[in-house]
């Protein structure tokens, strides 16, 4: 039984078991070949469909070409998803950010001038050189006399200069006194796709896989990110300076880096206006090469689990969460990931419409599979290595599909037992004896005899 | 005679950096050790026999570098003030870490002050004929055979050793003098469930056309020993290229004409003098600081490392495939039958049995197929200062292997990856007897037994460390097979193994401490609960604990991030 209702697809099979599973699919690309549907999913699932009868094969296929290339957001599957556990209008306003800039404000003013991160597109110096004086009132009024800022430039140094020629730029030295300008250096949906497609080579051999691995610069790019965004953290932390981050537009690596630093979702990513609508469009399989396409929330999600390897007790969540968000921010149920940004939100009445992910995760029976067992609250900063040896491929992602994750999975699931079997105090007795030992900076003896 | 140096304080204010930190203090020469006390009170002990090589670096502003090279992969740098200071001390550690004779080794001298029975009862924990007992044999196709009990027919093989029951003393004494070292078919690993057999050997003298009646015979005999299958696999672990040009040299591979009812498959797997090589390039990669990442996966695609494991793991595989699914014997040699062919007859029994992934059963296949069977151990991890050329990571291979299983099948081993590299440490180490000397023969003339200890005791006093808490004795009843995935991403580089001493690249935080030492403190706390009533006791528990746990945990400075 095959059928595509609307925007889902769904198919079942009828075992012996009578059974029947549900799978909705998003589509993306297909091929035809005598009765065989390929279908490459946005989530990096690739299925293959046999359909008997090659006029019923092409009218399936041209039917789930044209659904699943609907242009118009309202008329996108978030619109029309309506789970009964879930009331709309729930969920919308879980991180009001009003309340967020309270907080802080309170915290500043009881404990002094805490380091700030601020974000913001590039200025329009321009190739002669323009100055804003308000601008520069702005940037100055963020720090006290003789306090020194940090400005992180996610574009690389020559990047960063060839945009003044299209009216863009940075901030020139004269101008901005004590701000000192860093400069990150990079195309990453290629280097996606190029990573996706290497893993699905199972008949690889290993220097082809090495090499492919290598020149697809998947890894690199995680490497600078997390690098970037531990700097920033690190002026902040370390020189208690303040960090100005931008890139180009301010809506792309500025935010990973600034998220990243700082480890907020909603905010950074949504509200901040990250286009995701324009960045997810269509994932790794896609022929079109969008030109505003780019996997950098899929880089975030990437940094975010590297973080979790090297320091799996310090986030509240595991990989599942950092899974279900990549999967929905390509293709959705709910609403959260539309668009490009607030007004077009509002515009599509967005949040009257459609559900939201966070009302969905933050149910109770829902919630309990997205948190990390092993979370042990700690305030203190982590500081990850960015070795390459300490930098490993996400396998949770990008082999999700392509080998079995059974006896990984299984062993997980004992963890989850032997921790969540362990008695509170035992717990936070360790918790708080690791949370010592962290910030200890001395190290331990070694290789004793 | 004695040749043990004194203590000699032999630099002072020297800065010894690993990783990122770069430390003052004094360095020390003992008799086995180096030993360096930082200005914090610190040690750092490096064993003299750890010592692979050691280097000067040009004289810079700040003193004479030296960089010391270990066995383990441990790489350390001091910078000594002054360079007559710089040179005594690199000519002493090069005579520390060279020795002429087997008794200056550290296993010789290391005195852990147990008692005579003691010492004997260690060596007797690891009892082979137990072993071949527990496999099936001897039975009614298998027979433990006398001919080498004096070494006579082979020097590098065990005094026991198991034939077939066809197989008449002739038909030995014929196929050992047909075959390399006169190392002819015997067995390794007894399948009871399949009644195959892995055999080993090594390769036959055959040139291009010789013919051996009693070599025929005896393969005749393996695969007449299995009443299962007709016929049996002969596995070349070599390039085909390498074993067609020992034809030249009047050895080779078997004819399948020659040889009835066997089928004959080449599984190559490069030779030591390759896979040395490939670790120098590997060393050379992970040896560099502030490595981009391209920069690092291409030097670890150009070592081809990673490729050498998988190789000898789709060997394995081959092998395990055949005993299980076909319930084929299958006969497996290299050139010597000392070097691939232990790593592939243990890998395969390791796949094949689940009892090899308890921590004892580990011991036990070490024992049999690389220990018994004669891994050249004293050559291959320069225990003497021999011929440079017969160094190779072989072991270390096959250790990186195994850690490779245990990645895919978290809940399969008892032991965990800490087990490992204490091993490999120990091999290196010669602070035990188990691994002195090339053979068996040489083993017993000097009279190790007697004069050193065993590690498997010891190790066994320590086993909690090595315990995987995930371990599910259940996951594989016995002789179920474990089927890795081979294919090239599942083949990671094992950064604890090549970094181990290399702290700020490791997760801080161990989810392995944490667990092992929550289940520990559970089976304690159940223990307690049942034997005690008063709260204040239990509570008395819970902090011992949680401090053991503190001190297990490793503490870094953040890496340095530039721009």
């Amino acid at each position: 039984m095959l059928a595509v209702p609307g925007i889902d697809l769904l198919f079942s099979s009828v075992p012996q078991s009578a059974e029947f599973r549900l799978v909705p699919v998003w589509l993306l690309t297909l091929a035809n070949s005598s009765g065989t549907i390929t279908l490459r999913c946005k989530d990096l699932k690739v299925l293959q469909l046999e359909i008997p009868g090659m006029e019923e094969c092409l009218n399936i296929a041209s039917s789930i070409e044209a659904l699943s290339s609907v242009d118009s957001v309202m008329m996108m599957y978030p619109f029309f998803y309506r789970p009964q556990s879930l009331k709309l209008e729930e969920g919308w306003h879980l991180f009001p950010l009003q309340q967020y800039f309270q907080q802080i404000a309170s915290q500043v003013s009881l404990e002094g001038r805490d380091p700030a991160m601020l974000r913001s597109s590039q200025p329009l110096t321009g190739p002669n050189r323009k100055r804003c004086r308000e601008d520069e009132m702005l940037l100055g009024t963020v720090l006290e006399e003789g306090e020194r800022g940090f400005i992180i430039d996610t574009r690389s140094a020559q990047a960063a200069k060839q945009a003044r020629m299209t009216g863009g730029g940075t901030e020139p030295k004269s101008s901005y006194p004590q701000w000192r300008r860093l400069h990150r250096g990079r195309p990453l949906q290629e280097s996606f796709i190029k990573l996706v497609d290497a893993c699905n080579d199972t008949a690889i051999n290993m220097d082809r896989w090495l090499n492919r691995l290598e020149s697809c610069r998947w890894l690199s790019h995680v490497k600078a990110a997390l690098s970037t965004a531990c700097l920033a953290a690190q002026c902040m932390d370390r020189e208690e300076a303040n960090v100005l981050v931008h890139g180009a537009e301010g809506t792309d690596t500025t935010l990973l880096v600034t998220a990243l630093a700082q480890g907020l979702l909603e905010r950074e990513w949504i509200k901040a206006g990250h286009p995701f609508h324009l960045r997810c469009a269509r994932s790794a399989y896609s022929h079109a090469r969008l030109k505003q396409e780019a996997p950098l929330f899929l880089l975030f999600l990437d940094c975010v689990w590297q973080l979790s390897r090297q320091f799996p007790f310090s986030l509240e969540f595991g990989e599942r969460l950092l899974l279900t968000l990549f999967d929905d921010a390509y293709a959705s149920a709910y609403g959260t990931f539309l668009c490009n940004n607030e007004k077009e939100r509002c515009l599509c009445k967005v949040k009257e419409n459609t559900h939201s992910l966070w009302a969905w995760l933050n149910q109770p029976g829902e919630r309990k599979k997205y948190l990390n067992p092993l979370y042990l609250p700690n305030a203190l900063v982590i500081w990850p290595s960015v070795e390459p040896q300490s930098i490993q491929l996400w396998q949770g992602l990008f082999f999700r599909w392509i080998r079995s994750s059974q006896y990984l999975d299984e062993a997980w699931a004992e963890i989850q037992r032997l921790v969540e079997g362990n008695e509170p105090p035992v717990k936070d007795s360790a918790g708080n004896r690791l949370s010592q030992s962290l910030s200890d900076p001395t190290a331990q003896p070694e290789n004793g005899r | 005679m004695s040749c043990l140096l004194q203590i000699k304080q032999t630099g002072e204010h020297l800065k010894f950096s690993t990783s990122n930190k770069s430390l003052t203090g004094t360095l020390y020469l003992t008799a086995t050790h180096l030993l360096f006390i930082d200005s914090s009170q610190r040690e750092t002990w490096i064993l003299h026999h750890h010592i692979a090589a050691v280097e000067k670096l040009p004289l810079t502003t700040s003193g004479c570098p030296l960089v010391i090279q270990c066995k383990n992969f441990r790489i350390v740098h001091f910078v000594v003030p002054r360079e007559r200071d710089c040179h005594d001390i690199y000519n002493s550690l090069l005579q520390l870490s060279r020795t002429a004779k087997y008794e200056e080794l550290y296993a010789f001298s290391y005195n852990p002050k147990q008692n005579e029975s003691e010492q004997v009862k260690g060596w007797q924990l690891i009892d082979l004929a137990e072993e071949y007992k527990r496999m099936g044999v001897p039975n009614s196709n298998w027979q433990l055979s006398d001919a080498n009990r004096d070494y006579k027919i082979c020097e590098t093989y065990p005094k026991e050793l198991y034939v077939p029951r066809t197989a008449s003393k002739p038909i030995i004494v014929g196929s050992s003098k047909f075959r390399s070292k006169g190392r002819f078919p015997v067995l390794s690993y007894y399948h009871k469930n399949k009644e195959a057999a892995i055999c080993r050997c090594s390769q036959p003298l055959s040139g291009f056309s010789a013919r051996c009646l009693e070599d025929e015979h005896m393969l005749q005999a393996i695969s007449k020993a299995n009443p299962s299958n007709r016929y049996m696999y002969v596995m070349d672990t070599r390039p085909k290229l390498n074993a067609m040009a020992n034809r030249a040299a009047g050895k080779g591979y078997e004819n399948e004409d020659n040889y009835s009812n066997i089928r004959f498959q080449f599984v190559g797997i490069e030779n030591i003098h390759v896979m040395r090589s490939s670790l120098q390039k590997l060393l050379e990669v992970s040896g560099t600081k502030g490595l981009s990442v391209n920069d690092f996966l291409s030097g670890l695609e150009n070592s081809g490392w990673l490729r050498h494991i998988k190789a000898v793991l789709d060997a394995a595989v081959f092998l395990v495939k055949a005993i299980a699914v076909e319930s084929a014997s299958v006969l497996v040699h290299c050139s010597d039958g000392w070097d691939r062919t232990s790593q592939v007859c243990s890998l395969g029994a390791l796949l094949l049995d689940s009892y090899y992934r308890t921590i004892r059963g580990f011991m036990v296949l070490i024992e049999k197929d690389w220990i018994s069977f004669g891994h050249k151990f004293s050559d291959r991890c320069c225990q003497l200062d021999g011929d440079p050329k017969e160094i190779s990571p072989v072991f270390t291979q096959f250790l990186e292997s195994v850690w490779n299983l245990t990645e895919q099948f978290p809940q399969a081993f008892e032991y965990n990856e800490a087990f490992l590299l204490q091993i490999h440490e120990h091999v290196h180490s010669c602070q035990f007897g188990n691994f002195l000397g090339n053979c068996q023969k040489e083993r017993e003339e000097l009279k190790l037994k007697e004069k050193t200890y065993s590690l498997w005791p010891f190790l066994l006093d320590e086993q909690k460390r090595y315990q995987n808490p995930l371990y599910n004795p259940d996951f594989s009843p016995e002789l179920t097979l474990l089927e890795p995935n081979t294919v090239s991403f599942n083949f990671k580089f094992w950064r604890n193994m090549y970094h181990q001493f290399d702290r700020s690249m490791h997760p801080r935080q161990s989810v392995f401490n944490l667990i092992m030492n929550m289940s520990e403190q559970n089976k304690q706390l159940e223990q307690d609960i049942r034997e005690l009533e008063a709260v204040s006791i239990t509570k008395e528990v819970f902090c011992n604990n949680a401090a053991s746990f503190h001190t297990n945990d490793t503490t870094v400075w953040p890496s340095t991030y530039s721009v």
